[in-house]
C-alpha cells in the first residue's frame, strides 16, 4: 500500500527524521494561506499523487510569492497528473503540499528495503541524490552502497559510518545521519513498511540533513495489524475496478489490452496473460479468482471484467484443484443470467470435475460461450475473436 | 526413491481442527499419508478424525516422533506455528498459509538458519511423492508415480506440469511447491540439488515467475551441477513493473526480477525454456527421448 508524501512526512516527524516545514492545501486559497503561515522566502508547491516523476511533468513548482503559490495550486488541483509511473490516464491531484524551501548544498539518496536475497533489511545509499536511482544503479553501480542490517543486532554505529563514507559526511553530521537511519528503521519495524525512500536527503546551509521527499510503501499482508496506516489509504489514487475487486477478495489488476481473463491461481493468471500476448493479443487485466471460489465470486468477477469498455472478448482459464470446474461453470452461467453481455467467452476447464463443468456449459446452450479444452488453442481463438470484434 | 518425503514419513498437522486443516488432513489420510496426530492449542487430549490432538508441537513430537509438520493456521499465527515446529525439532515444516507479514518471515528465517529444520513455503501448495505421501492442498488424482521432479513458485502451474507429465506417461518422483512469497523457505537450488542426487528423478521441470533473483541463481547452479535435463517455464513476461501480481513475491522492482532476465539466464545455462505453459510435459518427454 502507498501513502502520500505529506502523510509520509508526518510519520517521519514522529520518528525524529527532519523534514522541511509544510502545510497541506486542498484549495488555492488554502495554498495562499499556507504560504503566509509558513514564514519563508519561497515555497515548493507539490502535487500529492501516489507516483514518482512529478518534477519532470510540472507536479512540483517553486513559488516566489504567496500569490504564485495560489496560482500554481489552482493550476494543479483537480487535474490529472501523468508521470512515467502513472499510466496514460494519470492520477488525480486532490491536495498540494506547500513547503518552505531551503538552500541546498548537496543531495543524497537513502532508502531502507527488504533484501530478498540476503533475507534482511538493507539500507541503500548514494551521493547521487535527487536523480533516478535506477539509472545510477545501471550506469555506475559503484556509486551505490548497500548495507544489510542483521535482525538480531539491529542498526550499529558502523553501519552509519559506512553510509557516511560514501555520502562524504563527516564529524557531527554523522550523528544527524544516525538519527535519520534509526528513525527509518524504527518506523519500518513499527508499521510493517516494505520500503522507505528519501530521495533526496539534502544537506542544507547549516550542515544539517533534511528529508526533502518521502516515500513509504507498506506490506499489504500486515495492514490488518496496522489500523493507523490503513486509515491513510486514498482510494482515489487507485483504480476503481481494483478497489471493487478488493471488496470481493479478488486479485485484480487493470491492464491496457482488450482480452479479459478470469483464472484461478496467480501463476496461471500471469501465464494466461503471457500466452495471450504470445499469440498476438493483449490482456485487459490480471484476475485470480483464488482457491475458495463460489458462484457469487465468479459472478462479481464477471461484472468487473465486463464493465471495462475496452474488453472485446473474455478468456476463462481454470485448472481445478480444490476449485471444482462445475462450480465455475455454474458461476459463469449464473453471472450471464444477470449481466447481459454479447462478449464472446472462451472457457477452458481442466482438472477436478472438468467433464461435469464442460457438460454444464454445453447443456446450457448459450450462444457466446465456447468451450475449448486445449489451452494454446483457447488462446489463439480468443485473440482471433478480439481482433474480429474491433 | 524420491526427495524429502516417502511412505515412511511421519506427519503431524498444525491447525488440525480448523476448516482447512480438517479438509486437507482428511484427503491426506485417504491418500495414505502417515498422518499421526494434530496440534490445536486448547484442544489437547481430544480426538479429531480418529487421531490424537495435542496442545503443543513438542507434545505431539514426543508421542509421534514426527518427521514433518504441515501448517494450516491463519496468517497472523503462522510465523508462531513455524517457530514452534522448529523449536520442537521437526525436520521438515510445510507451511501452506498465504498472507504472512514479511517482517515476521524475516524473523522466522533468522531462526531457521541456525536450526536443523527445512521449511517449504509459505504460500505454497505443499509437497507430494505420488502414491506415497501427500502433504498439502494439491489435487491427488492428477498425480502418477514416475520419474519427473517438479519444483515451482506457483500452485496452479504446478498442477499444469503434473497433469501434463501424467498425460505424457512420465509421472512424477516428487513435486515441491516452494511458494509465492518474497521471503520463504527452500529455494529452487535446495530442491534442484536433491533432484539431481535422487536416482529415481530422470528429468526436472521448474516453474518460476517475476520477482527476486532465485531463478537466475538456479540457472548458475544448473550450469555447474545439474546433469539431468531441465525444462523451465517462467511467467510474468507481460506483467507491468511495480505491480504485485497476486503472489506477494511476484513483482518487478527497479528493473530487477523481470521474466526476460530469468529466461535468458536459464537458456544460457542450457535449460529448455518453453514459451507456453501447455508445452512443459511435451518438452520434457522430448528431452528424455533424445537422451
Amino acid at each position: 500500500m502507498n501513502i502520500h508524501e505529506f502523510q509520509a512526512k508526518q510519520l517521519f516527524k514522529e520518528y525524529q527524521i527532519p523534514v522541511p516545514v509544510s502545510l497541506v492545501a486542498k484549495t488555492a486559497d488554502e495554498a495562499f494561506a499556507a504560504a503566509h503561515a509558513l514564514n519563508a522566502n519561497s515555497w515548493a508547491v507539490k502535487a500529492q499523487v501516489h507516483a514518482g516523476g512529478r518534477g519532470k511533468v510540472g507536479g512540483v513548482k517553486i513559488a516566489k510569492t504567496a500569490d504564485e503559490c495560489r496560482l500554481y495550486a489552482a493550476e494543479m488541483l483537480q487535474t490529472q497528473l501523468i508521470t512515467k509511473q502513472t499510466g496514460n490516464e494519470g492520477l488525480p491531484i486532490n491536495e498540494v503540499l506547500i513547503e518552505a524551501t531551503s538552500v541546498i548544498k548537496r543531495e543524497f539518496y537513502l532508502s531502507l528495503l527488504i533484501d530478498r536475497h540476503q533475507e534482511c533489511l538493507c539500507f541503500i545509499a548514494s551521493a547521487m541524490g535527487g536523480t533516478d536511482i535506477e539509472a545510477v544503479a545501471e550506469q555506475s553501480p559503484e556509486k551505490i552502497i548497500s548495507i544489510p542490517i542483521h535482525s538480531a543486532a539491529g542498526l550499529q554505529p558502523f553501519h552509519c559510518r559506512q553510509v557516511a563514507s560514501i555520502l562524504g559526511i563527516k564529524g557531527k553530521q554523522i550523528d544527524g545521519l544516525y538519527a535519520v537511519m534509526m528513525g527509518m528503521l524504527q518506523l519500518f519495524l513499527s508499521h510493517d513498511a516494505s520500503q522507505i525512500e528519501i530521495n533526496p536527503l539534502v544537506e542544507i546551509e547549516d550542515g544539517s540533513l533534511l528529508a526533502l521527499d518521502a516515500k513509504i510503501n507498506f506490506d499489504d499482508n500486515a495492514l490488518a495489524l496496522q489500523p493507523d496506516i490503513t486509515a491513510l489509504q486514498d482510494p482515489r489514487q487507485e483504480d476503481a475496478n481494483e478497489n471493487t475487486a478488493k471488496q470481493f477478495d479478488l486479485n485484480y489488476i487493470t491492464l491496457e489490452g482488450n482480452i479479459a481473463c478470469m483464472v484461478n491461481g496467480a501463476g496461471l493468471a500471469m501465464a494466461t496473460m503471457d500466452l495471450i500476448k504470445l499469440k498476438g493479443g493483449s490482456p485487459a487485466n490480471f484476475l485470480d479468482v483464488g482457491g475458495g471460489t463460489s458462484v457469487e465470486k465468479v459472478k462479481e468477477a464477471f461484472k468487473i471484467i465486463s464493465a471495462d469498455k475496452h474488453v472485446k472478448a473474455v478468456l476463462v482459464n481454470i485448472f481445478g484443484g480444490i476449485v471444482q470446474c462445475d462450480i465455475i461453470a455454474e458461476g459463469i452461467l449464473t453471472a450471464l443470467k444477470q449481466i447481459e453481455t454479447n462478449l464472446p467467452i472462451i472457457v477452458r476447464l481442466e482438472g477436478t470435475h472438468a467433464t461435469e463443468g464442460r457438460q454444464l456449459l454445453e447443456d446450457a446452450k448459450v450462444d457466446n460461450i465456447i468451450s475449448v479444452n486445449d489451452l494454446d488453442k483457447a488462446a489463439e481463438q480468443i485473440v482471433r475473436l478480439a481482433g474480429a470484434s474491433t | 526413491m524420491s526427495i524429502l518425503i516417502d511412505k515412511q514419513t511421519k506427519v503431524i498437522c498444525q491447525g488440525f481442527t480448523g476448516k482447512q486443516g480438517t479438509f486437507h488432513a482428511k484427503h491426506a489420510l485417504d491418500y495414505g499419508t502417515k498422518l499421526l496426530a494434530g496440534v490445536t492449542p486448547n484442544r489437547g487430549g481430544s480426538e479429531h478424525l480418529g487421531l490424537p490432538v495435542f496442545d503443543t508441537v513438542k507434545q505431539a513430537y514426543e508421542v509421534t516422533q514426527a518427521d514433518a509438520s504441515v501448517i494450516y493456521v491463519p496468517p497472523f499465527y503462522a510465523a508462531d506455528a513455524i517457530l514452534e515446529a522448529v523449536d520442537a525439532g521437526i525436520k521438515l515444516i510445510v507451511c501452506i498459509t498465504e498472507g504472512i507479514p514479511v517482517l515476521q518471515m524475516l524473523s522466522v528465517k533468522a531462526v531457521l538458519k541456525n536450526s536443523e529444520s527445512l521449511l517449504i513455503g509459505p504460500n505454497c501448495p505443499g509437497i507430494i511423492t505420488p502414491d506415497e505421501c501427500k502433504i498439502g492442498i494439491m489435487p491427488a488424482n492428477i498425480h502418477q508415480a514416475g520419474e519427473i521432479g517438479i519444483v515451482s513458485r506457483s500452485g496452479t502451474l504446478t498442477y499444469e506440469a503434473v497433469h501434463q507429465t501424467t498425460q505424457q506417461g512420465l509421472g512424477q518422483s516428487t513435486c515441491v511447491g516452494i511458494g509465492g512469497d518474497p521471503i520463504h523457505g527452500m529455494t529452487f537450488i535446495d530442491v534442484l540439488k536433491r533432484f539431481q542426487a535422487d536416482p529415481k528423478t530422470k528429468g526436472i521441470i521448474m516453474v518460476g515467475e517475476i520477482g527476486g533473483s532465485e531463478e537466475e541463481e538456479a540457472a548458475d547452479y544448473i550450469k555447474q551441477s545439474v546433469t539431468k535435463p531441465v525444462v523451465a517455464y517462467i511467467t510474468g513476461l507481460t506483467a507491468p513493473a511495480g505491480k504485485r501480481m497476486g503472489h506477494a513475491g511476484a513483482i518487478v522492482t527497479g528493473g530487477k526480477g523481470t521474466a526476460s532476465s530469468k529466461v535468458d539466464s536459464l537458456k544460457a545455462a542450457g535449460v529448455e525454456v518453453v514459451s507456453s505453459p501447455s508445452m512443459m510435459g511435451a518438452a520434457m518427454k522430448q528431452q528424455l527421448s533424445v537422451k
